[in-house]
């Protein structure tokens, strides 16, 4: 047996897959076995990174040198840790949600489907794994291509034009601001390559460090900070376990794992800290929680609330990696899992009623539960890890973040949490309220549970919601490695 | 003498000699094949050539044996390599692929004619290329400028005469400036010769005609090269003529007549004028900043796909141009790899739209609406090249914007103004080849009365381009890649030439 690389296997296997899946679209069962043997494969061999990463090592691996010492490089550290470990396993729970969604909803196109999704998760891994910005921005600017044809996949003008929206959106934010921010970089510190210091520490300072640090915020589109948040809601086009894709297991969470990756490992968070002109990153990310929050309790349809819940949610993320302190970085790093458990439970949920009950509204949802008990038990957890209730993974979170807030006495960021937690209660509940307890419409379609494929994941996902409130020392210990050297 | 010392005069040999051989030779087939393996033996004569100057530095072949400065020097460095690469590249990856696309364009009896003139269009740009001769220049530019001409007049409707005529009368305006100002150094210095010009300049004291040389000169070559605002020719002349034509164009003419600009400016006088330096940023920055915003404004609301990329070439001209108006190491060698990514990425994409015309009515937008579907390898590598375009990491594209911001960021807040033009002209290439990529993946296609027959051939064909035409395509597609990934050949080359061209700096 050769030994490779794992993290170049990590990336290839996808790749692989998404070729075997293109030549066997014409057998269904097969196609879809290989979707989830190399799901299964590629979880393992990221997860075999695990141990030595715990244990203080960062396999590395150089692909290719460019020109200058610009290079293609991979590092693992204990953040991509996180998210590549989190992608990963996440996708085998997506593939068996897709297979239901798909077959049960008679889409079409079925294998550029598989294909995309496989080489969209390479690219995301490739996100994690990134040794410099340079890296990053390549997987980067992969995963939104990869993930375009998922969001246009009807093909109908409505679509087209909302994955347009997608897509500039997108692209247009990296282009136009993100690239100038790494160039930025590149000739103020001589390097792209993470440091735990941060590589621009000691090169930059005044307010270019704010200047810098906007460009790489509104840069990073995928982190939906207002107002680069619009490509989220047109994205809801997309079939649910692409949503799922964007809100949980690759996306989004590419967004603000960069974010939070820049703000640690180009930035550092000691030198960022001492600059008063990047304080200004901590007030945008509170607006964005609350004003989301405000628009998302005003929608009528499920998905579009639970895509402003993602835009409030994510915001969490930045607002807690920008309070600088040790507690909230690591309370950053843990939320990206615990929104992700609960986000794709509830996307699944979404899909799961749609799928079984053709309804997209929050109105027809009275009385639901006793048909999808299953499905409604697992929304319901899920929507109780967003508010932030006990056992549910978005209480550890929320506790960090709210521990790191007021250990720099940042009553801003408090009453934001407080704020926002009120209005995701008063967006959650009374759905969740009808749901059980409604009465239903009159004259509605009969109909039980979605198939069983979706059944299982969802379930799954809801029980690593609750899983994560018990078992998260392991996340904890991870992610105090970044924050080791910290005062 | 061993054959390699003769690689230099072979380079323009080979061709102007097969030029008259195809004119010759009976039966298209027969002068295609022969066109071609002239053009491929010329691009191994160039590989071979890059070779020797990455060992040597610089050759020099006396012509005739007679000595610089009395004789004509030919005089190769990596700049001469980087612009015959891409010459003879074009040249044979568009005549290896382009036997359909021009039998349809071409009527038999006409082609070995058409193939003669492209030998001598080939000749006259390897020859600018090669030649350290400033008189030598102006006759090969002639060469290449009339058989240019030729190739252009050939398009396939009539429309292409007028296209014809506006090239030639600004092309002839543009020669003459450039022989006025050779002329007036002539006159003053009593040299041909480049290298001998810039020694002999040194002497000389009354600096009015060289002053008025340098303004002809420059004006002259941007005029060749489709400087903005002298650039309205050009997306006339590159929508007529015929597609392969086009591709080889597109790849090579514009940037042979900016290498002209540069290498005149920066041996004889750039060390001779004092101040020339600020002159010479002063007048071009503006001029490729207002390119580069034009031409991808006009890109961006374009119907006509050979039109749109015609715009976006004079935006790409403005790019080259931007780096090379900075007029330092990082510029130039910013512009060089984009005069060689651009080539590659240009070429390819107008490759494909020849692939395209074989099966579609004609190049609007919406005559392309859902070829995604009956052409998904072409379309696909229209995708790669694309990317290039816009300068997606991964492409050759997205180094040499690279290469352009960093110089960019460097000129303080001039550069600013150059960063902020070259993003959002980058968003506006997004925008232009999106539209592109929407109609092919997403556009309903038209019906039309011969749709029948166009179904038909879709049947027989399985609608796909040409076997070669293909391969052309996706070979360019995958240099796009390759040299996005590994640009050290690119960037190394260009550098040496970036670095040559600033040693004349006093």
């Amino acid at each position: 047996m050769i030994a490779v690389n794992p993290i170049l296997l990590s990336m290839l296997l996808p790749l692989v897959g998404a070729l075997l899946i293109s030549m066997t679209g014409r057998w269904p069962n097969l196609r879809e076995s290989i979707t989830l043997i190399t799901a299964v494969t590629v979880a393992v061999v990221v997860w075999s990174l695990v141990p030595e990463v715990m244990a203080g090592g960062r396999p590395e691996l150089q692909v290719v040198q460019l020109f200058g010492d610009l290079q293609i490089a991979f590092t693992v550290e204990p953040l991509g840790m996180l998210f590549g470990a989190l992608a990963a396993t996440l996708w085998i729970v997506n593939s068996i949600y897709s297979i239901g969604y798909m077959r049960g909803n008679n889409e079409k196109k079925q294998t550029r489907f598989y294909v995309c999704f496989a080489i969209a998760i390479a690219a995301a891994l490739g996100v994690a794994f990134a040794g410099n910005l340079l890296t990053l921005f390549l997987c980067y600017e992969i995963l939104t291509l990869s993930t375009y044809p998922l969001v246009s996949h009807k093909g109908d003008r409505a679509t087209v034009a909302s994955a347009r929206v997608y897509l500039g959106i997108l692209l247009g934010t990296s282009i136009g601001l993100l690239l100038p921010a790494i160039i930025w970089t590149y000739l103020v510190a001589g390097t792209l390559t993470f440091n735990p210091e941060g590589i621009l520490a000691g090169h930059i300072n005044g307010p270019a460090v704010g200047l810098l640090l906007a460009l790489f915020v509104f840069g990073v589109g995928k982190a939906a900070v207002m107002p680069v948040h619009k490509w989220l809601p047109a994205a809801m086009v997309a079939p649910t376990p692409v949503s799922a894709l964007l809100h949980a297991v690759a996306v989004v969470k590419a967004g603000v794992f960069t974010i939070t990756k820049v703000i640690i490992y180009v930035f550092g968070v000691d030198n960022l800290f001492s600059e008063p002109s990047s304080g200004w990153l901590m007030y945008a990310a509170a607006f964005t929680i609350i004003a989301a929050s405000v628009v998302a309790l005003r929608q009528q349809n499920l998905k579009r609330m639970l895509a402003y819940s993602t835009i409030g949610q994510l915001s969490y993320v930045i607002m807690a990696a920008a309070l600088l302190k040790p507690l909230s970085e690591i309370g950053a790093a843990v939320h990206i899992v615990a929104h992700a458990f609960g986000k794709i439970t509830l996307f699944f949920a979404a899909g799961a009623i749609y799928t079984a009950a053709k309804k997209t509204e929050l109105s027809q949802l009275s009385g639901i539960g006793a048909r999808m008990p299953w499905t409604m038990a697992a929304f319901t957890i899920g929507a109780l890890s967003m508010i932030g209730v006990p056992p549910t993974g978005g209480f550890v979170s929320k506790w960090f973040i709210l521990a790191g807030a007021f250990e720099s006495d940042n009553y801003v960021a408090i009453f934001t949490i407080i704020t926002s937690t009120a209005l995701n209660a008063a967006y959650f509940l009374p759905i969740i309220f009808a749901a059980w307890f409604g009465r239903e419409a009159q004259g509605g379609k009969d109909h039980g549970e979605a198939p069983w494929p979706m059944v299982l994941a969802l379930s799954l996902t809801a029980l690593a919601t609750l899983g994560f409130f018990f078992f998260n020392q392991p996340v904890l210990d991870l992610e105090s490695q970044l924050v080791s050297q910290l005062p | 003498m061993s054959l390699t010392s003769q690689l230099p005069a072979l380079q323009i040999v080979v061709p102007m000699l097969t030029a008259p051989m195809v004119m010759l030779l009976r039966g298209a087939s027969l002068a295609w094949a022969a066109a071609t393996a002239a053009s491929v033996m010329a691009f191994f004569i160039s590989i071979a050539l890059t070779l020797g100057v990455r060992d040597a530095g610089v050759l020099t072949y006396a012509m005739g044996g007679w000595p610089a400065p009395f004789g004509i020097e030919l005089r190769i460095d990596a700049f001469n390599v980087l612009l015959l690469l891409i010459t003879t590249g074009a040249s044979s990856v568009a005549l290896l692929s382009g036997r359909f696309s021009l039998a349809r364009d071409l009527p038999e009896d006409r082609q070995p004619l058409f193939y003669a003139a492209w030998m001598v269009a080939l000749t006259g740009l390897s020859g600018i290329a090669v030649t350290g001769d400033a008189f030598n220049v102006f006759v090969f530019m002639e060469i290449s400028s009339l058989a240019g001409y030729i190739l252009v007049a050939a398009g396939p409707d009539r429309r292409a005469l007028t296209a014809t005529i506006k090239y030639l009368v600004m092309g002839t305006i543009g020669a003459t400036f450039y022989l006025i100002g050779v002329g007036l150094v002539y006159m003053m210095t009593g040299t041909l010769n480049f290298a001998d010009m810039e020694v002999r300049l040194a002497e000389v004291t009354d600096r009015t005609p060289i002053l008025l040389a340098a303004g002809f000169i420059t004006v002259g070559l941007a005029l060749k090269a489709a400087v903005f605002p002298l650039h309205f020719w050009l997306p006339n002349a590159y929508h007529h003529a015929p597609h392969m034509v086009t591709a080889f164009m597109a790849a090579c003419t514009t940037k042979v007549a900016l290498y002209v600009l540069l290498r005149f400016d920066f041996v004889v006088f750039q060390g001779n004028l004092a101040g020339h330096m600020s002159q010479y940023a002063g007048f071009l920055a503006p001029l490729a900043i207002l390119g580069i915003l034009v031409g991808s404004a006009v890109a961006v609301v374009e119907g006509h796909l050979k039109k749109l990329l015609a715009y976006s070439s004079v935006a790409q001209i403005g790019y080259i141009l931007l780096g090379a108006s900075f007029g330092d190491l990082a510029g130039l060698s910013a512009a060089f790899t984009h005069m060689f990514n651009h080539a590659l990425a240009k070429g390819g994409l107008f490759l494909v739209l020849a692939a395209f015309a074989l099966r579609t009515r004609g190049l609007g937008l919406r005559d392309v609406a859902g070829l995604a579907h009956r052409m998904p390898l072409t379309c696909a590598a229209l995708l790669i090249l694309g990317a290039s375009l816009v300068g997606i990491p991964g492409t050759a594209g997205f180094i040499s914007k690279w290469l352009l911001l960093s110089a960019a960021f460097q000129q303080g807040p001039l550069g600013i103004v150059a960063v902020v033009v070259v993003v959002l002209s980058s968003l506006a290439a997004v925008v232009y080849v999106w539209k592109i990529v929407e109609q092919l993946y997403f556009g309903e296609p038209v019906e039309s009365p011969d749709q029948a027959t166009i179904n038909s051939q879709a049947a027989s064909f399985k609608s796909e381009a040409p076997a070669m035409l293909l391969l052309g395509i996706w070979v360019v597609a995958l240099a796009n890649i390759y040299f996005g990934l590994f640009p050290g050949f690119t960037v190394s080359l260009s550098e040496s030439a970036a670095a040559g061209l600033m040693s004349h700096l006093p």
